[in-house]
């Protein structure tokens, strides 16, 4: 009966704590979290928030504008994409839906119309709204007329300055000129730029010249491509995989023999193991921002300085990962080997070396991968490789369609890194 | 009799020769891949160093040139090195926060979603190829890309790099959550599922319990690794130590003490995070040490 009774009280504070363990962990990740929210300024952060930022980021990605713009002191029009100076249209060319002549009038689609005149007066008919006319002049500032009523909110009015947005485009006008930005859906001038001749061509006109011969130069005119910049970004993504790649073979390299020294097995003398891995340790605990940063003061931004700073902390990584792979070797075989007579570097080879293969393959090949992303944010601070682009492209804050297409190609570089070294370790490591 | 002896003779000495010429063979093949590899090797070298703005040999002598003169004035200043180091504190608490609080997030929802990909547990097998295809990109995408946009929209601070790292996490730990639970016993399942359980229910007290050890060492080494992702992406201006460093460093001289400060913090930080963890999820994985 007492038996009993004692389970009983046994079972029943052993629910409790269960109990206690069930509801009190995630009562204590929730208050982290709280806590987290207020440490990091959550509430601030939702109220400044900036939608239009993200609304523009979108919209900008898989979309690109067309700028007519015109010089309100001297009245000359010019159209580019995106408003720059590669994307403009050459002297005498101009989209189909920008009429220019004694006037310039810009069809924005679904009855949208701009029409410029002068050196510095704008009409734009807006339907369902009205006609909104406007000129600038540098000592009046801009002077609008709107329609009868109050002015709507998507039309934004100061002395200086009138921003209308609509659904088809925006008009700017300010005091030195007059900006209409029509969106496209699409990347523009992403193979050719408006100077190639093969700008415009259909596929099948195309491959018909590739197939006469020509596929150099339309390969040329892809690959020099100004606006998008084809050849300057393939280079950086290939820099990106070198310091990847050169950055982990190198400390693999060197860890290797040296994490000889810091296995128990292999290392009788204490001291030597513990200096040794004490080196692992540092190179590991400094991390590779700490390394980036000294090293590029030493080597200026580029590609080596990224490369030898993964080098350095991996080579902490490897040394610690291959010595605990070394102390765990089977001893037999390494008898075996020694009892026909080899020596030190024989039995390494023959005797310890297959028997790591595996592991170490497949450890290095992880890394190569994982590197590759790191060498993408190295680069960013050092200055090389796509990280820069990308984040050269970002801190603009207006080629989001660039960015865009450099998080592609990152994601697709960090993709086929993955499947080099999955079919690597299992080409290379049988049996795994 | 001798007729079989000269035969079986014969045959050893051509799986001799067979075995001489084959291993000649690979001996062919190991060499022009390690050739093959040290030629890479070496042209990738020469390309970088080509391609960098100061060359290795040149820059050698001056590896040593930064951390000297960080060191020197450091130490001319040694006396209010404690105060920055106070002054930095809270620096460090935000980027340990950035990584905890995401390591946390990404190991809640991609503990969740490994749940949801693993053959025999998913409860709608149909999901089980698109979710594996959302954690990869969660994994691929290098956190700089996340963060930095999110930096566009958020403003600088931590929560962009919080999100950051937690969406990468989340791709990772998703993964290895999945692999360990799909080795794990499904007896405990079935009982649960006799006595009427739901889904949740039969994943909470059938699996959670028995993974708990595995993830938790995992996430435990999810942390480690964040801590640095933490430190980097201060760095491109999401806040904590590594956006101090950056200030201290585009100051230049005057601000080495600084710097000093902010490296000795980080140092004792990744190196404490990793000794502590390493520590711990031996014992998860190994059980304590009786």
């Amino acid at each position: 009966m007492s038996d009993i009774s004692a389970y009983y009280t046994d079972t029943s504070r052993g629910m409790s704590r269960m109990r206690l363990w069930i509801f009190g962990i995630p009562l204590l990740v929730l208050t982290y979290l709280v806590y987290i929210f207020f440490a990091f300024h959550g509430p601030q952060v939702i109220a400044d928030a900036n939608g239009e930022n993200g609304r523009i980021l979108m919209a900008d990605m898989v979309s690109y504008k067309v700028h007519v713009t015109r010089d309100n002191n001297s009245g000359a029009v010019e159209v580019a994409v995106e408003g720059e100076r590669k994307g403009r249209y050459p002297e005498g060319q101009s989209p189909d839906w920008v009429q220019t002549g004694d006037q310039t009038v810009v069809d924005l689609g679904s009855g949208y119309l701009v029409t410029l005149s002068g050196t510095s007066d704008v009409r734009f008919d807006i339907p369902g709204y009205g006609t909104i006319t406007a000129s600038a002049t540098r000592s009046g500032g801009v002077e609008a007329r709107f329609p009868e009523g109050p002015v709507p909110d998507w039309i934004n009015v100061a002395r200086n300055r009138v921003a209308i947005t609509t659904p088809e485009g925006r008009v700017n006008i300010t005091r030195s000129k007059t900006e209409i930005m029509r969106y496209f859906p699409g990347w523009e001038l992403f193979f050719f730029t408006l100077d190639s001749k093969y700008y415009g061509m259909s596929p099948g006109t195309l491959a018909a010249a590739a197939f006469g011969g020509e596929a150099g130069a339309i390969w040329s005119d892809v690959w020099n491509n100004q606006v998008w910049r084809h050849k300057e970004v393939f280079w950086a993504l290939f820099e990106t995989v070198l310091m990847a790649f050169l950055g982990t073979a190198g400390a693999a390299m060197i860890a290797l023999p040296v994490a000889f020294l810091a296995a128990r097995n292999f290392a009788p003398l204490g001291v030597f193991r513990q200096v040794t891995r004490r080196i692992f340790d540092f190179l590991r605990g400094v991390d590779g921002l700490i390394w980036t940063v000294v090293l590029s003061r030493a080597y200026g931004p580029g590609p080596l300085t990224g490369t030898l700073a993964i080098m350095l902390t991996d080579t902490g990584t490897f040394g610690k990962l291959f010595s605990e792979a070394l102390e765990n070797v089977d001893a037999k075989q390494i008898e075996g080997v020694r009892s026909t007579g080899a020596g030190a570097f024989a039995r390494a080879r023959f005797g310890v070396i297959p028997q790591l293969i595996p592991v170490l393959l497949s450890q290095i090949l992880y890394y190569m991968e994982s590197n590759t992303r790191s060498a993408t944010v190295i680069g960013a601070i050092t200055g090389g490789g796509i990280g820069l682009l990308l984040t050269q492209a970002i801190i603009t804050q207006k080629d989001w369609e660039e960015v865009t297409y450099y998080i592609v190609l990152i994601v697709m570089m960090v993709f086929a890194m993955d499947s080099l070294s999955g079919w690597l370790r299992r080409r290379l490591i049988k049996g795994s | 009799m001798t007729d079989i002896t000269a035969s079986s003779a014969a045959r050893q000495a051509d799986v001799t020769t067979l075995y001489l010429s084959e291993m000649r063979l690979r001996r062919l093949y190991s060499g022009a891949g390690v050739l093959i590899f040290v030629l890479l090797l070496v042209a990738g070298f020469l390309t970088a160093n080509d391609r960098n703005a100061g060359g290795f040999l040149n820059g050698l002598p001056h590896i040593f040139d930064f951390p000297a003169d960080v060191m020197s004035e450091a130490w001319e200043k040694a006396y209010d090195l404690p105060a920055l180091l106070w002054q930095y504190f809270p620096s460090l608490i935000e980027t340990i926060n950035i990584a905890g609080a995401a390591t946390l997030i990404g190991a809640l929802i991609g503990g969740m979603l490994s749940l949801l990909v693993t053959r025999g547990l998913a409860p709608a097998p149909w999901a089980i190829w698109p979710i594996r295809r959302v954690l990869d990109i969660f994994r691929a995408v290098p956190e700089i890309v996340i963060a930095l946009i999110l930096i566009f929209i958020l403003g600088g601070g931590p929560i962009p790099a919080m999100i950051a790292i937690a969406v990468h996490t989340t791709g990772a730990l998703g993964k290895l959550f999945s692999e360990v639970a799909e080795n794990a016993p499904q007896g405990p399942l079935e009982g649960l599922r006799s006595v009427g359980a739901g889904w949740t229910q039969r994943m909470l007290f059938g699996i959670v319990p028995q993974v708990a050890p595995n993830w938790l060492s995992y996430a435990l080494l999810r942390f480690e690794i964040n801590i640095r992702a933490s430190a980097i992406l201060g760095f491109v201006g999401a806040g904590g130590l590594g956006y101090d460093l950056r200030n201290a460093m585009s100051w230049g001289p005057g601000k080495f003490d600084e710097a000093a400060a902010i490296f000795i913090l980080l140092f004792v930080t990744i190196v404490t995070v990793d000794q502590l963890g390493g520590s711990l999820r031996n014992r998860l994985t190994k059980g304590a040490k009786a």
